[in-house]
Formats: C-alpha cells, structure tokens, sequence
C-alpha cells in the first residue's frame, strides 16, 4: 500500500508533520499514521496561547482501537487549534494534510524544522 | 513461541487485512476499517474469521455427565442440534472461561458434544476435561479438535438471506441456538444459528483444508476482530481475559451478569460455592455505562464514585459506531449499579462524567 507524502513539508519519526505557512508552521499527522491509528474518533489538542516544547507531546489522538500521543515537530506558542476536529475527528482520516490538520505554532525557534525528515527520509522511513 | 495461524492468513493478507496477536494467534483485526465493517453488521451482513475459537468434542456414553459436572448450565436439557452458553468455573464458583455447546448427532457410543472455548484456552480445557473425567471415572472420549477446524461468522440483518443462497439444501427452519450438518458449496459444515454481534447470524465450524472454499461463498463484508469487539461491547457481551479473568480479575457468573447459565439444581464444579453466593448477593456487579463528557473510556481506567473516590475500573470500553457515543463496561459495587446513577472514569488524569445504562447498548436478536 501506498500513502501520501508531500513534499513541501517536515516529518517526525513518530509522524507528525510540519508546514510552514504565512503565520506560522502548521502540524497535523501524516497519511500512514492515520491509517495505522483507523478511525478517528477523540483528539484532545492544547489551547491556544499554551507554550509547545519540541518532541514533547502536545495532544493526544484516538482512534476506536487504539491512542496515541501528539507530538511537537518545533518550539513555540499556539496560534491555531483546529476546532473542526472536536466535532468532526474523522477529518484526520478523510484529509490528513489538509482538513485534518491540528493546529498551528508560533515557531521560537526556526532551524528546528531543518532538524526534521524530509519527505524523501520519511518515506523511507514508512516504506 | 510462534503464533498460530488461521487457515486463511494468506488471503487475508492478499486482501489488505492488518493483523493483530490475540490468544495466540495471528488474527486480521481490520480489514477495511472498524467503523465500516461494524456499520455493514448493523445494517447489512459481514463475514468474520473466528479459527482462533477452541473446538473440543466430548463423546461417549458419559459425555453428558462430564460436560454436567464442569459447566455451570443444564447439559442434559439439550437435545441434538440444540446449543448452550454456559460457564467453567473452579471450586469456588470463579470463571475460568465461558463457552457456547453443541448437541451433536448421536455417534455409535451416545451422545457426542462439541463445546467451544475462547482462544488460548483449548488445551487447558482439553486437559481439564481428561483429568476430570479420569479422576470420576467416566466412559468419555475428549478431543480436542481445534487445529482441525476453521470457524466462520457470518452476522448481521442479510446473514438469513447470504446463507440461504451458499448452503445447498434449506435450513431457513434453523432458530436461534439451533444446529446442523450442513453443506455450503459441497463442504459439510456444523451449521449454528449463534453468534457475537447482537445481531441475526450464523457460525459455520468448517474443516480446515475447506477453508477457502465456505469463506469464499458469502458475498459480504470481510470483518476483522476489531468490529468484533466494539459490536460485542454494544451487545454487552464479555470478552474473556478482559471482562472475567481467572487471575487478573477473577469473577463469578452472578457479578458478571451470566448468572442466567448457572443452574443450581445441577452438580458441578463451583455448584456449593455459587448457591451461598446467590444466598448471599454479589458486592460488586458488571455494568454498563455511556460517558457524558468528552473522552473514550479504555480497558484498565479508574472508575470513581462523583466525589473521586475509585470504586472500580473499565473492564472494556470503546467510542460506539452505532450509537456514536462512548461506551464501557465495568464492575462497580451494587449501589452504584442501577441505570441512571452517576459515575466517573478517569481518562489520563481527568475525572469524566458517565451514567450507568442498561445493557445491551442496542437492540439485539
């Protein structure tokens, strides 16, 4: 089976990824977590306003089988949450890179994105 | 020590399933996804690989005897094709497993039996059986027979129809907890009118080598044991190991809510100990319950009273497909066990609101 794994992002070992945008740098979980997790059923997200320290979790995913941690691919204050997702957490099953999104960081620090997998490394990494 | 393996791993595989350890085997937890396979139960029909089920056959002319003596219900009510849920208990009235019996067709020394142990558990029971019946001194041949059958479900509101069209002579007369010999696309199957889901539906204990051949003559959903789950959770049924567990969280038929296959006025191993128990009521009983706040209750979360005192824990637990809320069952004590009262689980470290329901979540058959 073959996922989904664009490359105009950042990837984490445990599968988060990272976007930068206008504002700041988007994350959500990748297309082969979300199929590994199956469906979506509770996300548990931080408020915005609330510090992230990179690696560190940040949330928590569940899906009917199992739970998992979130992850931070940088540093930095929550400027977004995704409220969608608390009514509708199967969005990160239907649009992991887009819809599904989680929320988005005001980076402290911008070199740490250049410290996560490029789409070649984590498509490697889940092949 | 390698897992066993159903007959159709391979396909399975071929087919896209994921596969997951459960009681020893190698079994595929989801083949689609949880959710669609659960729905197609509901509403439709689905197809499930149960091969990790025991089969143990007791025949003889003391078969009913030993079968009487070492589960809870009455044996000797079952005429041939019936079949009855019954527990295993130990001396002081604890369940060791749960299990559904067959009557099969008289063979040349008697009656003979089929019973059906959870998985992981046949060559306990099969040893069980031999030293019980050894130590009594019956005439019985106890067999245990599962690395020789496949084992199929096939559940839902269609499963009268799906299975209509694949046997080849009618057995639409079949009624709940009824059996047969039957034969689907030329293979004799023992034919049940059982299942797991809550829904209408049939079990097919099917000859290893023809495997393929009755999987493949049900046009329907393919269900992993992840849909198994959360379908027998919103029936209520118990998962052994999870609900009851001889070591980790021994329990008797009456706290488990199966004291409906305890029938005192047989002799059984645990007979004495389960009637002072029912003389004596159960302190702590099984229970349903829905979370109100936002969360999903998981096996092993703290159960507390409203003011945070832990008064018990999720025995098992799941966000419902069907009813779209979050759902668990639990052993709580009595007073707090009535539908309606107030409790609260422990998600990591957050106390949740839940009520107590009455189970089964849905409406079943």
């Amino acid at each position: 089976m073959s996922f989904d794994i664009p490359d105009d992002r950042r990837y984490m070992e445990s599968h988060e990824w990272a976007l930068e945008t206008d504002d700041g740098v988007r994350v959500g979980i990748s297309d082969f977590a979300q199929d590994e997790l199956g469906d979506v059923v509770f996300v548990e997200l931080p408020d915005e306003g609330d510090e992230l320290e990179a690696e560190t979790a940040f949330g928590v995913i569940e899906s009917i089988k199992a739970v998992s941690d979130l992850y931070a691919p940088v540093s930095g204050d929550v400027i977004a949450v995704n409220e969608a997702l608390f009514d509708a957490p199967e969005l990160v099953n239907d649009d992991p890179f887009g819809e599904g999104w989680m929320l988005e960081i005001d980076p402290a620090d911008e070199s740490e994105l250049e410290e996560l997998l490029t789409a070649a490394e984590y498509e490697e990494q889940v092949a | 020590m390698p897992l066993q393996t159903p007959p159709l791993r391979g396909l399975h595989d071929e087919r896209g399933a994921k596969f997951t350890e459960f009681g020893g085997w190698d079994m595929p937890v989801e083949f689609d996804s949880i959710r669609t396979e659960h729905t197609a139960v509901r509403e439709e029909a689905g197809i499930f690989d149960v091969s990790h089920m025991g089969e143990i056959s007791v025949s003889g002319p003391d078969a009913e005897a030993l079968l009487q003596r070492l589960t809870s219900n009455d044996v000797s009510a079952l005429d041939v094709g019936d079949s009855q849920y019954a527990a295993i208990t130990d001396a002081d009235g604890v369940i060791i497993d749960d299990t559904m019996i067959y009557r099969l067709p008289d063979d040349n020394d008697g009656p003979a039996y089929l019973f059906v142990p959870n998985a992981g558990n046949d060559e306990a029971m099969h040893e069980r059986w031999i030293s019980h019946r050894n130590e009594w001194d019956l005439e019985a041949t106890v067999d245990n027979q599962t690395d020789e059958y496949a084992m199929f479900a096939v559940q839902g509101p269609n499963a009268r129809d799906l299975v209509a069209d694949a046997v080849d002579e009618p057995i639409g007369d079949l009624g709940r907890f009824e059996a047969r010999y039957a034969t689907v696309d030329g293979v004799e199957c023992w034919t049940a009118r059982t299942g797991y889901t809550g829904e209408d539906g049939y079990e097919f204990i099917v000859p290893w080598g023809d495997a393929e051949t009755v999987w493949s003559a049900f046009d329907c959903q393919p269900c992993g044991l992840g849909a198994r789950d959360t379908l027998r959770i919103e029936a209520g049924y118990l998962l052994a190991g999870q609900d009851f567990d001889l070591e980790s969280n021994p329990r008797t038929p009456y706290e488990a809510g199966i004291g409906f296959t305890v029938k005192l006025d047989t002799e059984f191993v645990g007979r004495d100990a389960l009637e002072a128990v029912k003389e004596e009521g159960v302190e702590e009983k099984l229970v349903g319950f829905k979370l109100i706040d936002r969360g999903v209750p998981r096996h092993g979360y703290d159960v507390t009273n409203p003011d945070g005192r832990v008064i018990g824990e999720v025995t098992s637990g799941t966000m419902s497909p069907t009813l779209e809320a979050p759902i668990g069952l639990g052993y709580v004590p009595v007073e707090y066990a009535d539908p309606g009262t107030t409790l609260r689980v422990v998600v990591r470290g957050q106390s949740k609101k839940a009520r107590v329901e009455t189970t089964p979540f849905i409406d079943t058959v």
